[in-house]
């Protein structure tokens, strides 16, 4: 294998607020080669947005604490200064956001914003970088870039302002692209144009995703390995095949349950995880999904291990054996798919 | 989920239009519409679940404003048990109130911060002088066991509760008073999978213990399909096509409602990469000057010249109350039966 693009080893973040010490993200590992996806999943809260901006270093609050390792082709972000890890950001790693409507400065035009990133990575003149930001605006799909580069934002919908922030991602070409919910705030048939983009950017210019996102199906469609992560953790973790037909953690056996599903028959009650997320001051000793699981037992106590049960790169954090979740699986996820009425 | 009864219509409303103007200037002249409901009829008959789906701006919660009498109507009529209630002043209005009530989507937006619990549930109580202190007292109790939550929870504020446990608030809130129609708008949309699944659970079940029946505004097409009985495709302002749930999802008979479904992603890798995707070009036009004829053809991959000059009226295919506005409808053999060509 060769040597990975991203390697994050047990990265710990934690914020000390006046309630008390939030560990947000508690061990989290995992590496990413060149060209691959992977999609972390979890719920709001779950630390998932959090690990991406601490690979990014763009948490500048003075409260957080940072232990681990972020190796970027063999480097260590956690190390860097902010000015070298500015020259990083854009031409290295870029990142989209979630809220197309605040990530863009209001009283810029775009073309100048994207022109602006261009110049501050390659000593290009303005008219090339302003002519770059042309191409890239049709490249991601803006009809009549040539004019629209001289808009405003607000002159822009929310999908084609997601269109121009993957613009300005991918204008120095990053080895690595994160996309933070990219998708969360657009209609159906925008995140389908969008994710369409996203596999485009990926075949044209081969740089490695991470995809962070709640939607199951975005994972499915898009991502080549997934991530499930809760109350700060990874508690699953593999090919995404794998997960999807052989899912080990009973949370991401909720997470499937719970979906309301076209491709099914409708059940008729969903399947719901019980409960809420855990608090993240003061977790649990043990699984921290413990409480809202429905095959508890006493070994939950200890905090499980991601480990690959089954030695074939499929990890998860749970002490079931293979057995047992083999027949409590399908239970789990579809209590009642029982051939019903149509 | 429930059985429709054979119930008549509970709510039918006839040619609602709403255009809101566009003023600009010193004098502030309008200068322009926004056609965010155009000419839509429907009805909800009694028990059902009808389900509206559409991409932001089609105009789904106007329309479901319109029906609530949150917002006037422009043109046309809204009869709710058979009265009209579309010109009713504000007071007449009153007592319809009672039966027809709304969850919003912002479960953030809709309390007020500065009420407890107790206060906000005992509001439309007080309001409508449901009883005496005590009769209230032991109505917001059962409400909030109804709802799932616990009743010690009365004199806490909203702040102090997680999102899905405020949409249970905003919940009892309009079950207070007995309702029959509840309209919820994106009433799961800001939650997240497993909380979505939670009070969708609940508005099915409180659906078959009290008999409601609810306006279903989502623009998540799964969610949809497990609540509704009915679903109404709107597209710009006009409901483009309305069929028995289960129906629409097996045979869309408009090109918008087969891309609409095509578009939303399968949680699962083999059926994600075998089915063909419609990916549909551009945004949707802007509802001040919707495009001539039918609204959806600068999108649809099958329009033809009559579909930029003539609009499609809203016309039955089979007796199972399947109804489409399209020129080259879809996944049938019949002709419509008002084919202008």
């Amino acid at each position: 294998m060769p040597e990975p693009l991203l390697e994050v080893r047990d990265l710990k973040v934690s914020f000390h607020t006046e309630d008390g010490l939030v560990r947000a993200v508690s061990g989290v590992s995992f590496t990413l080669s060149e060209g691959e996806t992977l999609g972390i999943v979890g719920e709001s809260g779950c630390g998932k947005s959090v690990t991406m901006m601490s690979v990014m270093r763009l948490i500048i609050d003075p409260n957080a604490r940072f232990e681990g390792e972020v190796l970027y082709k063999g480097v260590d972000l956690m190390k860097l200064s902010q000015d070298e890890m500015r020259e990083i950001r854009g031409r290295g790693i870029a990142m989209i956001f979630q809220d197309p409507m605040t990530s863009l400065t209001p009283v810029y035009r775009v073309g100048w914003q994207i022109a602006e990133q261009i110049r501050a990575h390659e000593r290009v003149s303005r008219q090339a970088a302003h002519s770059r930001a042309i191409e890239l605006l049709s490249a991601v799909g803006i009809p009549h870039a040539k004019e629209r580069v001289n808009d405003y934002p607000h002159q822009f919908s929310g999908g084609m302002r997601q269109r121009v922030m993957i613009a300005m991602a991918v204008s120095c070409n990053p080895d690595l692209l994160i996309a933070d919910e990219p998708t969360t705030a657009l209609d159906v048939t925008i995140q389908a144009q969008i994710l369409n983009l996203i596999r485009k950017l990926k075949d044209d210019f081969g740089s490695a995703v991470v995809l962070i996102t709640h939607d199951m199906g975005v994972v499915a469609d898009i991502a080549d390995r997934v991530a499930v992560m809760y109350a700060g953790r990874i508690v699953e973790q593999g090919e995404k095949r794998e997960l999807f037909y052989d899912a080990q953690h009973p949370y991401t056996w909720g997470l499937l349950g719970s979906i309301a599903r076209l491709d099914r028959p409708k059940p008729r009650r969903l399947t719901t995880i019980r409960g809420m997320p855990p608090s993240l001051i003061n977790l649990p000793p043990g699984c921290a999904f413990g409480d809202r699981c429905p095959h508890r037992f006493d070994r939950c106590r200890e905090l499980p291990e991601l480990t690959d049960k089954l030695g074939n790169g499929h990890l998860d954090a749970c002490h079931l054996g293979p057995e047992q979740k083999k027949d409590l699986r399908e239970v789990t996820i579809h209590p009642e798919l029982t051939p019903g009425p149509p | 989920m429930s059985t429709p009864l054979d119930g008549g219509a509970l709510v039918r409303a006839e040619h609602v239009k709403k255009y809101f103007p566009i003023r600009k200037g010193i004098l502030q002249r309008e200068v322009g519409r926004v056609h965010a409901v155009d000419d839509v009829s429907l009805e909800v008959r009694t028990g059902e679940t009808l389900g509206l789906v559409g991409e932001s701006g089609c105009g789904k919660s106007t329309l479901a404003r319109c029906i609530a009498r949150l917002h006037d109507l422009t043109s046309g009529s809204v009869s709710f048990e058979g009265r009209d209630i579309s010109r009713l002043s504000r007071r007449a209005l009153r007592p319809v109130r009672r039966e027809l009530q709304v969850v919003f989507q912002d479960p953030y937006g809709s309390l007020n911060p500065r009420k407890r619990l107790g206060t906000i549930i005992a509001d439309p109580l007080r309001i409508h002088h449901y009883g005496d202190r005590a009769q209230i007292k032991s109505r917001v109790r059962e409400l909030l066991e109804l709802v799932g939550l616990s009743p010690e929870h009365v004199n806490r504020y909203p702040h102090e509760f997680s999102g899905g446990q405020r949409q249970r608030i905003g919940v009892a809130r309009a079950l207070a008073l007995h309702p029959k129609l509840i309209i919820a708008d994106e009433p799961v949309s800001a939650l997240d999978v497993s909380i979505r699944a939670q009070v969708i659970n609940l508005l099915d079940n409180l659906q078959d213990d009290l008999s409601l029946t609810y306006i279903f505004i989502a623009h998540d097409l799964g969610v949809v399909r497990h609540v509704s009985d009915r679903i109404a495709v709107m597209y710009l302002g006009k409901i483009v096509e309305i069929s028995p749930a289960q129906e629409l999802y097996q045979h869309p008979i408009h090109p918008y409602t087969e891309a609409l479904l095509s578009a939303v992603p399968i949680p699962d890798p083999d059926l994600s990469e075998r089915r063909e995707q419609i990916v549909l070009e551009g945004d949707v036009p802007s509802p001040v000057a919707p495009p001539p004829g039918c609204r959806f053809h600068p999108r649809c991959r099958y329009a033809t010249e009559i579909c930029s000059q003539q609009e499609p009226p809203l016309v039955a295919y089979g007796s199972e109350g399947h109804l489409a506005a399209c020129h080259h409808p879809l996944n049938t053999m019949r002709a419509p039966a008002a084919d202008p060509a």
